[in-house]
């Protein structure tokens, strides 16, 4: 029901769905594009972390999951 | 030209195609101008693919293909399938009139993203009079189909005096439908919805009562589906901020190639609006007269001029107070800083009477024989 995608015009990630479009900004894209329906939470938070060389990142990357999940961008199983 | 400050020019977002003006149904509420039946030339294929390539390229992604009836064009798995390469989020808005699961499949498969079918009323004999053809069960039927195929379903009720009164059925027959999103339009007047406007502004009461039903309907859905609510700006105190300010973010692209900066632009004198056929989409959304007319703030007159709002609604909406005014500068009238707040009462009050009336006029139906009057 909702499409990620990049936009080169807006240089964004966005999130397509009837009627709108969420621009995102580099952080939740990279979360959701990590939502792949494979990936755990743990398993999320530890490739981000990696990914940026950075630790911590889990409240931040639970907040945010929590809109896309209220958003129906993502889908819980 | 009114606005000629080209400094902040933003690409456009959304294009609407409007494919076709021909259409099965006579809704007396529709978008479409008056005098469509002037406009019965259609742009070619090929000309559509060159439209939505280019405004692609500018940065358009929302995609809506409407009409008329945009099922008519024989083209349009064509038109659904250069879309989905381009990376349009792609939307048919249909009556879903003629509409067959092995066509349903075939858009699917060409890469449609989502189909937005319109239900006139909850009851088939309101339906097929207020459509002036009988649709109703053939709808509720497109309507599971399009569930069925996997696509997100948006059923779209217009409402207006003649359903208003059916609110909690429409609800829940969105709810039978498994409708993912609800659009609940109130009827915004221009075109036909402002020839027939007396027999179909509701009372506030109506309004209000209506509203009450779909707010806590709204609340006990939420996250099953999702519902816009197009407010009855009659009922407002400010304006709404149409299109997100003229020539920032929509393009339509009417069915004889002549580009609006909004889908009721047609109505405005002066415009010269350009056609795809002598210009291109980056010619006219930056060039031309018509998207620069009414672009930033320096057109405005007072209340707006000084307003601390005017980049909130930018003014309302142009057309709203040509309509209502005869002067498409002004302050849209629904606001209530308008000098001329009292025409949208008067408005209300005409439809009033209307509606108490003993012989009350009968509802002008779109088709072309009517058109052909205007």
């Amino acid at each position: 029901m909702h499409r990620l995608q990049w936009e080169e015009v807006q240089q964004k990630d966005v999130i397509l769905y009837p009627e709108g479009m969420v621009e995102l900004n580099q952080s939740s894209a990279e979360i959701l594009k990590l939502c792949d329906g494979i990936r755990n939470l743990d398993q999320i938070v530890t490739d981000l972390e990696e990914k940026f060389s950075t630790t911590d990142l889990k409240n931040d990357i639970t907040s945010f999951l929590d809109v896309a999940l209220n958003n129906g961008w993502i889908q819980q199983d | 030209m009114a606005g000629s400050n080209k400094t902040n020019i933003t690409p456009p977002r959304w294009l609407l195609a409007e494919l076709t003006y021909k259409c099965p149904l006579q809704c007396p509420y529709c978008s479409n101008p008056l005098d469509y039946a002037k406009h019965s030339d259609e742009i070619s294929t090929e000309d559509w693919k060159r439209v939505l390539s280019e405004a692609r390229k500018m940065g358009a992604v929302q995609l809506g293909f409407s009409g008329g009836e945009p099922l008519t064009r024989r083209d349009l798995s064509e038109l659904v399938n250069h879309a989905r390469e381009l990376g349009y989020y792609s939307n048919l808005i249909t009556s879903g009139y003629g509409l067959t699961e092995e066509r349903i499949i075939e858009l699917k498969e060409a890469g449609l993203d989502h189909i937005q079918v319109s239900i006139q009323a909850s009851s088939k004999d309101l339906n097929d009079h207020l459509a002036g053809t009988e649709s109703f069960t053939h709808k509720k039927e497109v309507a599971r189909l399009v569930k069925k195929h996997g696509y997100p379903m948006v059923l779209c009720v217009v409402i207006h005096r003649e359903n208003i009164h059916q609110m909690s059925e429409i609800l829940a027959m969105a709810e039978e439908l498994g409708a993912d999103y609800l659009e609940l339009a109130n009827t915004q007047y221009y075109g036909w919805a402002h020839a027939n406007r007396d027999l179909l502004l509701p009372t506030r009461e109506q309004f209000e009562t209506a509203e009450q039903i779909a707010q806590d309907f709204k609340k006990k859905v939420e996250g099953k589906m999702k519902i816009y609510y197009v407010v009855p700006d009659f009922y407002e105190d400010r304006p709404k901020a149409c299109m997100n300010g003229w020539g920032t973010t929509f393009l339509t692209i009417a069915p004889d190639g002549v580009a609006l900066p909004c889908h009721s632009a047609r109505e405005l004198p002066g415009l010269d609006c350009p056609n795809v056929n002598e210009y291109s989409i980056s010619e006219i959304w930056h060039e031309s007269k018509a998207f620069n007319f009414f672009r930033g703030n320096d057109w405005m007159q007072e209340p707006c001029k000084s307003c601390d709002e005017k980049d909130k609604d930018f003014g309302g909406c142009r057309c709203q107070a040509y309509l209502l005014t005869g002067d498409m500068y002004k302050t849209d009238p629904v606001c209530s800083k308008s000098p001329d707040k009292q025409v949208v009462q008067d408005a209300i009050d005409a439809a009033k009477n209307s509606a108490m009336s003993a012989d009350e006029k009968p509802l002008i139906f779109r088709n072309s024989n009517n058109s052909k009057a205007f």
